[in-house]
This record gives C-alpha cells, structure tokens and sequence, in this order.
C-alpha cells in the first residue's frame, strides 16, 4: 500500500513538475536568447527611441512607450465601466436578468483577438478616421491630439484593448464583491444608507480586491497582440498624441520576428519578449497577491475569552 | 416620517448611480453586438462550399478557400490537446490530493503564472526550443506552443472539480481497500469527468482562436500538410494574413474565417454551459 | 412529543387602554410573506414608549423576521411582501410614498454578529452622521462620536485609541462599537437581533447593564433565544411559535403566570 501510493505521488508529481519545468524553461530560455543583445547594448537598449534594425540602430523606448501608454489609456476606460458591470450583475440587476448577462460578458470574453482586430481594422479605424477629422482645429492645437487623421494610432488602439478587458476585469470584480459580506451592506442599511452608499461600502471593504481585479486587466491588456498591431499603426515613435500612428512590444514581436535576419537582430527582439514576460510576471503577481490579501480579511477573527475587569 | 427628511441629493445620487452602472452594461454589451453584426453579416457572404473544400488561389486570383487552414487549425489543436490533456489533468490531479505540500503552491503559482504570460511569449519560447533546432517552421512548433498555453487552463479547472467531489467518495473507495492510485483514477476523476471534459473543450475553443503563438511557429502554408515538421496553415494565421493585404477578395474571405471562428467559440461555450447545467440538476444542486 | 397546534386567539394586550395614545410602536394584523411561503401570520402588538421588549420562541418562529418588519430591512429581500400597518409614533411606515431612508434613521438596528466596516473606530461610529449630514463641522461630529461611544460605555476603553482598525476590538467591544454606531444617529427605537449571542458571558453581561441603562432614553427590543436572558432584560416579552405571536405580557407575570399552554411548554423546556 504505502509504495503503490508513493508511486502514485511521484508519478502524478512527474507531470505537475513538468508545469513548473516549463515556467522556468520559458524564463531561462527568453533570459539566454537575449543575452547577445543585453550585453552589446545594456540599457541604452531601453533609453533609445530610433529603431532601425536595417541600420543597425536598436532603440526600443517606443515599444515600452507604446505597451504602458496603450494599457494605461485602455484601464482608464475600462476599470469604470467593468467595475459598473460587475456592480449591476451582483449588486443591482433583476434575477432574471443575471444569467443572459454574465453569458454574454462571457461571450464578449471567448470573442478571439483576431477577431476583435479585424474589426478593428475595417470598422473602428475608419470611425475613429472620422472622429478625428471631425474635431475642431483649437483641440488640434494640443499635442494630445496632434498629427494627421489616419485612423490607426493610440486612440483606436486602447478602444480596443479596453472593450477587451471589460468582461475579464469586470467577470474578477465580480467574485470579489461576492466575498464582501452580505452584513456590512445590511449595516449601512441599517443606519440609513441609500443603495448607492450601501454599495459604496461593500466597495470600501472590496476595495484591495477591486484593484487586484483592476491590475489583472492591466497585465492582460499589455500582452495582447492581434488587435492592437491591427489598429495601432506599427510606428516605432514616442508621441504624446493619441492620433500618432506607435507601436507595442508584443505588435514589433508579432510584425518583425520572421524578418529578423541576424542573430543581433533576433536576440534585441527576445530581449523584448523578456522584458514584456517579467513586467506581466510582476503585474501579475501582484495583483494576484492583493486579491488573496483581501480574502483573507474577510475571514473571521476568533471570539477570545478575556477575564473580568479588563476588555469585554 | 415626520422631523427628519432624506435630502434629496443623496436620492438624486444614488439613482444616477444605478443608473450608470447600468449604463455601463449597455457599453459593454454595444461592441459586442457590433463586432457579431459585422462577422455575421460581411462573413456570410462568403462562406460558400468552395471555402470549405478549396485551398488558397495565388496572390490577386479572386476565388479560393481556407480548407488547408481549417484542417491545420484541427490538427494544430489536437497535437496541444494531446500534449496538455495528460499534463494538466494529471497535474490538476496532484494539485487536489496533495493541496498543502510546498510543492503543489509552487506548481499552482506556476499554473497561475503562464496562464498570464502573453501568447506572444510563448510564441517566442517555442521558437527558441523547436524551430531553432529543426531549423524550420514546422506543425510540431505550433501545436507546442498552443499545447503550453492549454496546461494551466486545464489544471486549474481540474483541480477546482476534483475539490468538488464528495470527500465521502474518496473515503468510501479507501475504506474498501483501494490505493490511492485506484482510488483517483476508478472513483474520483470519473466523478468529476463531465466536468474536466468540458473544461477541455473550453480550452480548445480557446486555443483554437489564438494567433500570435502561431505567428513564428506553425507560420502558415498555401497547401495541405499532415507532416509535423513542415509549416502548416491556421484559420487565425490565415485570417491575419489576408486582413492586411490590400485584396478585397481576401478581405471577404477573412470576415469568412472570422465568422467560422466566433461560430465554433459559441457553439463550445454554450455546449460547456448546457453541460454544466445538466450535471448541476443531476447533482440536484 | 408533538408539539400542538396552535389556536388563534386574539392576543391579551398587557397594556391600559389610557395609554394607547402614547404607543410607539403599533402593529396591526401584519403579514410578512417571502414570495408565496407566508412567514409572519396576522400579528398585532403594541409597544410603550421606553421599556425593553423581548421577543422569544423557538429557531425559526419568526421573531427576526418580524423585528426586521420594524425597519423595513426586509425591502432588501427580493420577494418580500407585507400586509397590515407598522405605526411608528401614529405613521404607518409601509404607506406608499414613505421615505425608508428616514424610517431607518428613526429605528435602529443592531445585528446578531458585529459588524463593524473596516475603518477606525471613530469612522465607523461616524458613518451615519456623515451620509445623513447630522453635524456641521469637525468639533460637532466628534462630540457626537464621543457620546455614542459614552452611551454605549465604550468611551473610556478606546478614548486613547480611536482612529486605530475597529477590527482589532474583542468581539464584545465590538458589538458594543456597532450599538454606539447606531446610537449615533440618534434614534427613538433600537432593534437588537440577539445582540448577544455569539458572546462569551462576560461580554453578554455588559450588554445587558448597557440594555438596562439605554431604555431610559430609547425603546429597545430585543429578540433572544435565550429565556434567562429575556426574563432578566426585557419589561415585556412576546412569544412566537411558526409565524405568529402566540402571548405578550408583562415579562414578570409571562415568566410566573403564562396564560397559554403552549407559553408555559416552551418555558418549561417541554420543546424548543
């Protein structure tokens, strides 16, 4: 009995390990395969904006520029919207109602990014073209909006990486609001709260968790590929403006990865990849670690019995 | 209520509150219906039987289909089932007997880690580990780096349905004289089965719409191929491909491809739900 | 043994009909029903101004659902649906058009487990006057944290420490931070829902003296499950089996004289 079921625990143990195996792999190979280029350029690599692999420049500021302005942009547009869902279906919504709704937030998640990117590409471009065109030449003026109308550039590009975030940001603040005891709400109530300040203080006590939910999102949205190269305009430039065509460290690995003819030019784009795998390894875990911080302050703290005369 | 009134700012709020966040489900729920409207529409137009059953013509001859990128993305997606199936089934298995251990946290941590490392990362890993080898693009590649992104998913998924399973079950198999090993593999995993299978086919429908991992690996193919060492075509590579050139003909084929694509996306979804649904009034949850 | 079925009788009201005038608290013919399921059965009860009121009977029997009646807590439950009037000082506060937000600013509540919010202490005792706008300014408000927290004697244990996590108090200190919280507002009723239940003896006792001293200034009622509890706190006790109020009395005379049977089974520990 006892060696049939250490058998049993390493054999099955073989298999979680090769889980483990393949995380470190990918962290050691990205690490390996970029070492040409850390070692040639260091971190000029990242403080440089001329990317030029033709000439054998390798600035690659933009592409940092573009994957943090991009995702920031997106998570501006999204936390309140996916955080306004999330309050309607657990918090505001008629039973009836719940199920279709979270169906279709999770239809709005299942939807591929190529799909989402051609769309992008034949439908929201053109609208976002027609949006800039039409705004006023003082607002123009400003370096947030400046540049010709093309259509493709940061604005479109965070639409996009916003509308793709919502349902997972909003499916994760979900089940946060969920752990909130239904007792502090009852609380508020109780002293005369309206709905909205009822809410607001199950919000308070969620708040940890709602921003791991946010922070999720954010990692989410900085590795997403298809539906930004489609709409961003793959310009390797810092810009300010919404309009200017920029570029993103997962759209410069999807456009120029097959292209890299030397084993320089492929090692400063592995070194992209590192960076975009560690940033999302960082965001990731921390947002994983708020959201666990705030469970374990919803579990009880045990009744104590202390003697007569002090504390009761 | 004499005295006392509630002012009616606080009122005022509090419904425009409600009101926005229900606003923000109708935000959300807008692009959604865009984005099907235009697949649907645009899409329909030109899925025909010679989409289904013809190969890609050369560059600006109208005509064609995408049969190559169908079979491909079928054979693509059944190597990584093959792969992933195994390892994150039995290591969602490990995960739910041995939850305490340390090394179960780190592999669970590892589970949640790739689940968030970007596809295109992957991409670049199963680059680094078969194309370089192989020295060319090849199925095997594509097929590995899609299998590496199915692990976590069904891991997780495994391991959140054996907890699930009555621990009176484990204990009554025990207790006839079963190993853990019989007891696992004969009772508990067929218990909780309906389940993990439908969490499988969730993680195909996922995988199966992915492109970026595929970008550098399988990379694509004009012809049919069934060898694991060449390149192979993908629906996603194809309907990228196509969205970016300049050919109107191909533009219509790719809302095709993209159609075929949220098709089997939904059909897979609400299969998994009527699946969960049905083993939940079994249960008599 | 089988418990028996109730008769409906009306209910021997325990007070003079010369003070009907000055009821706070006045009940006619309530029925609560959660969808189709009836919960509460025609209940009739009218409460003084400034005595404890406790409400005992077995698990299940609708004494919490009836006490939520009060405040209308039970808005909150999809479902839910009352018959009958629930007079407040004259008002019926189920009439259509009644303001529920005042209603509950008026009648207090104190639940079963505290529950403080995860703030300091001082905010949590302040968080009723700040979303009513019940003070004007800083030096207001902390003389109105300061006397909640006197009446429900918790003042000089958490004087020097007031802005600390309400979250680190004992579970006693606790309970009594949620009554100086619903205190704060100043209400004319307080509703405990067995307050004291998930207390070690000590901390029980202490609400009780605390019980004793509020009802000077407030109406209290009180559900327990607990008779002992009842027999010492409260002036008046009702007694509810399955949904309705089966005897209301003077606690001294319910607990030496009951009128019905079923009463006098429940107290003796016949069933419960």
């Amino acid at each position: 009995m006892r060696s049939s079921d250490f058998g049993f625990r390493v054999g099955v143990g073989a298999f979680a390990a090769a889980l483990l195996l393949i995380v470190v792999a990918i962290a050691v190979s990205l690490a390996n395969d970029s070492s040409l280029s850390i070692q040639k350029f260091g971190f000029a690599f990242w403080g440089t904006s001329n990317w030029d692999p033709v000439a054998g420049e390798f600035g690659a500021l933009p592409f940092i520029w573009g994957t943090l302005y991009s995702s920031v942009l997106a998570l501006l547009i999204a936390a309140p919207v996916a955080l306004g869902i999330a309050v309607f279906i657990s918090e505001l919504c008629p039973n009836v109602l719940r199920g279709p709704l979270i169906f279709l937030t999770e239809l709005l998640a299942a939807i591929p990014s190529i799909v989402y990117g051609l769309w992008g590409i034949f439908v929201l471009v053109p609208a976002v073209r027609a949006i800039e065109t039409a705004m006023p030449d003082a607002l123009r003026a400003l370096p947030l909006f400046s540049g010709p109308p093309l259509g493709v550039g940061m604005f479109a590009a965070a639409l996009i990486l916003a509308v793709m975030v919502v349902p997972f940001t909003s499916a994760i603040a979900r089940e946060v609001l969920r752990t909130v005891p239904p007792s502090q709400r009852e609380a508020a109530y109780a002293l005369g709260a309206t709905r909205f300040e009822a809410i607001r203080a199950a919000m308070f006590y969620a708040r940890t968790g709602i921003v791991g939910a946010v922070m999720l999102g954010f990692g989410r949205a900085l590795g997403e590929t298809m539906a930004v190269t489609m709409v961003i305009g793959n310009n390797p430039q810092v810009s300010l403006s919404l309009f200017a065509p920029q570029y993103t460290m997962a759209a410069v690995l999807a456009n120029e990865f097959t292209e890299a003819a030397d084993a320089l030019y492929l090692s400063a784009l592995i070194e992209i990849g590192l960076v975009l795998f560690v940033i999302t390894l960082v965001v990731n875990v921390l947002s994983r670690g708020l959201i666990w911080a705030m469970a374990r302050q919803s579990s009880p703290r045990p009744a104590t019995l202390v003697p007569r005369g002090s504390e009761a | 209520m004499t005295g006392t009134r509630t002012a009616t700012p606080r009122k005022v709020l509090s419904a425009l509150f409600v009101a926005g966040c229900a606003l923000c489900v109708g935000l959300a729920l807008v692009p959604l219906g865009f984005v099907l409207f235009f697949v649907v529409s645009q899409g329909v137009q030109s899925l025909n039987v010679d989409f289904f059953t013809h190969n890609p013509r050369p560059v600006g001859e109208p005509g064609g289909g995408m049969a190559n990128a169908i079979v491909g993305t079928l054979i693509l997606t059944g190597l990584a089932a093959a792969m992933a199936v195994p390892i994150g089934i039995l290591s969602g298995v490990y995960l739910s007997e041995y939850r305490g251990s340390r090394f179960a946290s780190a592999v669970r941590f590892a589970a949640d880690t790739l689940n968030g490392v970007p596809s295109i990362v992957i991409g670049v890993f199963a680059y680094a580990v078969v194309v370089l080898p192989l020295r060319h693009f090849s199925t095997l590649a594509g097929g590995f780096a899609l299998g590496i992104m199915m692990i976590p998913i069904i891991t997780r998924t495994t391991e959140e349905l054996l907890l699930l399973v009555p621990n009176a079950l484990r204990e009554g198999a025990l207790a006839l004289g079963a190993t853990r090993a019989r007891a696992v593999f004969t009772v508990i995993v067929p218990a909780a089965l309906p389940g993990i299978i439908t969490g499988v086919v969730l993680a195909l429908a996922r995988i199966a719409g992915e492109t970026a991992p595929l970008l550098f690996t399988s990379f694509n193919n004009r012809f049919f191929s069934a060898s694991l060492s060449q390149p192979i075509s993908s629906i996603t590579v194809q309907v990228f491909t196509y969205a970016i050139s300049p050919y109107e003909d191909w533009h219509r084929q790719a809302w095709a491809g993209a159609l075929v694509l949220v098709t089997i996306v939904l059909v897979c979804s609400m299969a998994a739900r009527l699946a969960a649904a049905r083993v939940a009034s079994m249960r008599g949850r | 043994m089988n418990p028996p079925l109730v008769k409906v009788r009306p209910v021997r009201d325990p007070l003079p009909a010369a003070q009907a005038e000055t009821l706070k608290i006045d009940v006619e013919h309530l029925s609560f029903f959660y969808g189709d399921k009836r919960a509460l059965e025609d209940i009739s009860i009218k409460i003084q101004p400034n005595v404890v009121t406790a409400f005992i009977g077995p698990s299940g029997c609708g004494k919490s659902t009836f006490i939520r009646t009060l405040n209308r807590m039970n808005d909150i439950i999809p479902g839910a649906r009352v018959e009958g009037r629930v007079c407040i000082d004259g008002e019926d506060i189920y009439r259509a058009g009644v303001d529920v937000v005042a209603v509950r600013r008026k009648v207090g509540m104190v639940f079963q487990k505290s529950n403080p919010f995860p703030k300091s202490i001082f905010e949590n005792v302040a968080y009723g006057l700040r979303i009513n706008n019940l003070t004007s300014n800083r030096s207001e408000l902390a003389g109105r944290v300061e006397e909640s927290l006197h009446q429900a004697a918790l003042w000089d244990e958490v004087k020097d420490r007031l802005h600390e996590s309400a979250l680190a108090l004992s579970g006693g200190q606790q309970q009594r931070l949620c009554i100086a919280r619903a205190l704060a507002v100043k209400p004319d009723i307080l509703l405990m829902d067995e307050p004291a239940s998930a207390l070690d003896p000590i901390a029980t006792q202490r609400i009780e003296e605390l019980i004793y001293h509020l009802k000077v200034k407030f109406t209290i009622v009180i559900v327990t499950h607990n008779m002992q509890q009842a027999a010492r706190v409260s002036d008046f006790t009702a007694f509810f089996w399955l949904g309705r109020l089966v005897e209301y009395e003077r606690t001294d005379k319910m607990f030496t004289a009951p009128s019905e049977k079923l009463t006098e089974d429940y107290l003796t520990g016949r069933f419960g």
